[in-house]
């Protein structure tokens, strides 16, 4: 099987491999870059636990060759943190609100949610609930991760 | 690996993909945005030995005014464009209105028109709009275009008028009739989920406040989108009233045989299309009307 180049930017580093073309984003990020947070749930595109910024827009890492993602920049949960004593603002918002569990499903949450809160920076209960509906959780009951949301956007709305 | 293994090849022109396809269309697959056909190569339903990309072809990326006042849409235009587009909602308020109900954002990210109205689930939103917008679709393979209507073009389960060695490069929809309104509305367990019924309508009235046209495509009670033409008629000629919009509401769910699916029962399936005829017209003539939505 022909292998095929692909250099492609990943949380502001760039990077270049050869991987076979039937190898999921997914299973490049964590297997091939060691970037483990992107995590894998159904590898259908139905659960959101594997989403990723695809040059800035959130897109299911599953449902991507990586060889697709040539010449495009990625983001991914490591890419959050500003440091490793810093949180971004939603990532903290999620831990004092208790908008995680066993954190599992969390990586797609946040990933999906910082371009939503960038677009809505003052969203409704109703339009965060729209924005997360393709993300499952199954242990917080999504309640806590809406008030988590909630916060974050009152702390990032605050700031001048 | 989840998906078996395949070859692949990203051209950067569309004669170039056309000549991979007249070559090897029968053993390929066209990969447009993946959110239908990856899972299927993640779980090796399909396995093609060769992929063709599009996802390269910049030039099947356009959302355009047509000479005739009508409007033009690449293949490979995402489904997130679409909605954010302000020449779809102007010249096709319709289409504007049910690509929110795809999916979720994560997948209209990548979703594309063409490949929903390829892959021709019977319970996806775009296939009804286009058969309700009366829109054309320009297949091209090496050595020239045709155009096929959108009724014509789906013609079963997953099955489309499309031959092995051609894509889909475009949509045409024709510019609103004058004095018409629009609704789509579908039912779905979640936001997102895959629809139990949906209904895309559109009427249009003379001068006279009566129907001149009416239009009502369901998806997900037929193998292909469905259109209701006897409840269409019995809308024609007459005044968009209560009674008779749940009469007419009440032929279309008679006229329906949808099968039972895992998302609805046919009876609940019926139910819904009966119910939702009956808002999506009232909305539609409120529209028409040039009155507030309902």
């Amino acid at each position: 099987m022909t292998a095929h180049t692909v250099e492609l930017t990943v949380n502001g580093r760039a990077y270049r491999s050869e991987v076979e073309p039937r190898l999921l984003l997914s299973d490049f990020l964590r297997h091939e870059l060691g970037l483990t947070g992107t995590h894998v749930g159904c590898e259908h595109g139905v659960c959101g636990a594997c989403t990723v910024l695809l040059d800035g827009e959130p897109v299911r890492s599953c449902l991507l060759l990586a060889v697709q993602a040539a010449g495009h920049a990625v983001e991914t949960v490591e890419g959050l943190a500003s440091s490793a004593h810093q949180l971004h603002p939603l990532q903290q918002a999620f831990w004092e609100a208790h908008g995680l569990q066993c954190g599992f499903c969390t990586p797609g949450f946040l990933m999906t949610l910082v371009p939503f809160l960038a677009e809505h920076p003052e969203p409704s209960e109703d339009e965060i609930r729209h924005a997360i509906s393709g993300n499952l959780c199954r242990c917080t009951g999504y309640q806590h991760i809406v008030d988590a949301v909630l916060l974050a956007a009152r702390r990032l709305g605050a700031k001048p | 690996m989840k998906p078996a293994a395949f070859e692949y090849v990203a051209p950067e022109e569309v004669g170039a993909a056309l000549e991979v396809l007249a070559r090897r269309g029968e053993e390929a697959k066209v990969l447009a945005g993946g959110q239908s056909l990856v899972p299927m190569l993640n779980f090796r339903l399909a396995r093609p030995a060769l992929l063709v990309d599009l996802n390269r072809l910049g030039e099947l990326d356009f959302v355009r005014r047509g000479e005739d006042g009508g409007l033009l849409i690449g293949a490979m235009t995402r489904q997130r464009r679409l909605e954010r587009e302000p020449l779809v909602a102007e010249l096709a308020p319709l289409l504007g209105e049910a690509v929110p109900a795809i999916a979720h954002p994560q997948i209209r990210n990548r979703g594309t028109l063409g490949g929903s109205l390829a892959h021709a689930d019977p319970a996806a939103e775009l296939p009804a709009v286009a058969v309700a917008l009366q829109a054309r679709l320009r297949l091209r393979r090496t050595g020239g275009d045709r155009w096929v209507g959108a009724a014509d073009f789906f013609t079963g389960l997953f099955t489309t008028a499309l031959a092995p060695d051609e894509i889909l490069v475009e949509m045409e929809i024709p510019p609103p009739p004058p004095r018409s309104g629009w609704c789509f509305l579908e039912a779905a367990r979640r936001p997102g989920d895959f629809a139990q019924v949906g209904v895309a309508a559109m009427v249009a009235l003379d001068a006279e406040e009566r129907c001149a046209e009416a239009r009502l495509v369901y998806l997900a009670v037929a193998q292909a989108p469905f259109a209701a033409p006897a409840a269409a008629r019995l809308l024609l000629g007459e005044r968009l009233e209560a009674p008779r919009i749940a009469a007419a509401a009440a032929a279309a769910r008679d006229e329906m045989a949808p099968r039972d699916d895992i998302h609805a029962t046919a009876d609940f399936k019926r139910h819904l299309a009966r119910v939702l005829t009956e808002r999506a017209l009232a909305r539609a003539a409120a529209r028409a009307q040039g009155g507030r939505a309902a």
